[in-house]
């Protein structure tokens, strides 16, 4: 079973639905029990990370997810999931994030239509898992206004080009994050899906 | 780079289709579900359900087209039409749309695109305007009693030679004016925090002469949000044309794909071939 973190925002059923759809049982809790006896757990999000980081503190789920995270479980951040690991986010004042990637979210700059909207592509930095059998020309649907900046660039999994490159996505041992949606990318979204449930099943 | 999006709109009433579908084998021509999956194999990159329910009790109809085709879809879409408030946005989101378009209640209430924003994020809140232009004058045209204002010989599309275009943002689908300028309108939705605006053009709606240009030009000239130029697409220039002369970073088009007159395979070819980045 795959859980799908509820922080009370977005569009937590349409990732569940797409990992229904290539036939994975996931389900949305904010139960920590359930969280941490999950083969793999996913942290969505739309919304603002204010929100997201508060709702998360509130119910406990900050120590929760830095457990699964040390004990090796495949960990999934998407959009704001993704940018909710930095040390800090320029989103909203200053906020602090979950420092499980050392580095800052910061919004796109005004030379760009902000926010990126719409299907854009990866330049993959390294043989990372969740890309797997996905080719260079494939495209995914990004909805943003922030990106993430590491302080370390071997966390970098891929950069996207918008007019600046920037971060689309992370990977530092079992922890795997996307600014995109990978759960709206259509069927390249599914395989990036079906990739990372396929981490979870390679470690029973 | 970022691909130009090519967006079917689906008209729904009562949770059914409501202008004609003819382009594929359907089980169900009138189900917003099928076609809305049809699409999605077509390739399309987003979708857009008006819902034109007139009855309230009615409503919650479109939050279960909303939550089936999250179980089939993977691809974003956006729902609009009859949207009241933060209630009703955030049952949309949860169902599992992606963005919410909201006209009307957003000229009465201003406030529900930043409370939108600051509750969902700003790329959920879509501001739709329904643009008509003012003549010289700044008087509405039938004001000055002009009948042919829609043929194309009295509507250049050369916005040069008419710098001093104005047009005016309409509501109740077209049918209440409201004197407000529609590019001082688009300047305070993204002020206020909208993520997009869903631009049509009134005139140019259901003539299949082509987009607005100088409409379209005018708004995505104004904002740094991304625009989606709707109304009038008849053929595959007029795509082109939009995205090349008034910088749209997406095109809407219900009919000419309902009818299948053009699948939005070919009009992805034919943008791509023109070295539009399209996703293909």
């Amino acid at each position: 079973m795959i859980a799908i973190i509820d922080c009370e925002i977005g569009n937590l059923r349409s990732v569940q639905k797409a990992f229904e759809a290539i036939g994975k049982e996931a389900r949305i809790t904010d139960s920590i029990q359930t969280i941490e006896g999950a083969q793999a757990v996913v942290l969505p999000g739309v919304g603002a990370f204010k929100d997201a980081i508060d709702s998360i503190r509130q119910k406990g789920l900050d120590k929760a997810i830095m457990n699964i995270i040390d004990s090796g479980i495949p960990f999934l951040g998407i959009c704001i999931g993704l940018q909710l690991y930095a040390t800090e986010s320029d989103e909203g004042g200053k906020q602090t994030g979950l420092d499980i990637i050392k580095g800052r979210v910061v919004r796109l700059p005004d030379i760009v239509k902000v926010p990126e909207m719409g299907w854009n592509r990866l330049n993959v930095r390294k043989d990372c898992p969740i890309f797997k059998d996905i080719p260079e020309t494939a495209y995914f649907y990004f909805a943003h206004s922030f990106y993430i900046v590491p302080e370390e660039t071997d966390v970098i999994a891929a950069t996207t080009d918008y007019g600046l490159e920037y971060v689309s996505a992370v990977w530092k041992d079992n922890i795997y994050g996307v600014q995109f949606h990978p759960e709206k990318s259509g069927k390249w979204g599914l395989k990036m899906l079906e990739n990372f449930a396929g981490l979870a099943e390679s470690r029973d | 780079m970022l691909a130009k999006r090519i967006i079917p709109c689906l008209d729904v009433k009562e949770g059914r289709v409501v202008k004609g579908v003819e382009f594929v084998n359907l089980r169900d021509a009138g189900d917003p579900v099928e076609l809305a999956y049809a699409y999605d194999v077509q390739e399309a990159d987003e979708l857009v359900f008006l819902d034109i329910t007139a009855s309230h009790e009615k409503r919650d109809i479109i939050l279960e087209v909303a939550s089936r085709t999250a179980e089939k879809v993977f691809i974003p879409y956006t729902v609009g039409g009859g949207i009241r408030g933060i209630d009703d946005m955030r049952s949309l989101l949860e169902s599992g749309a992606d963005k919410i378009s909201i006209n009307t209640a957003a000229v009465k209430n201003p406030d529900i695109i930043t409370e939108g924003a600051e509750r969902f994020g700003s790329q959920c809140i879509v501001v739709a305007i329904d643009a008509k232009r003012k003549e010289e004058s700044g008087k509405r045209k039938e004001e000055r009693g002009n009948k042919d204002m829609k043929s194309k010989d009295s509507f250049p599309l050369s916005d040069s030679r008419f710098p001093s275009y104005k047009w005016e943002i309409y509501l109740n689908g077209g049918r209440t004016p409201t004197g407000i300028d529609a590019v001082e309108w688009a300047k305070k939705v993204e002020a206020l925090g909208a993520g997009e605006i869903l631009l049509t053009s009134m005139d140019r709606d259901g003539t299949q002469d082509g987009y607005d240009i100088p409409l379209t030009k005018a708004i995505t000239g104004a904002v740094n949000i991304p625009v989606i130029a709707s109304g009038g697409a008849g053929k595959l220039e007029h795509f082109l044309e939009v995205i090349v002369e008034a910088d749209a970073d997406a095109v809407l088009a219900a009919s000419l794909f309902h009818y299948g007159d053009l699948t939005v395979r070919q009009v992805k070819e034919y943008l791509k071939e023109n070295g539009i980045e399209v996703r293909l």
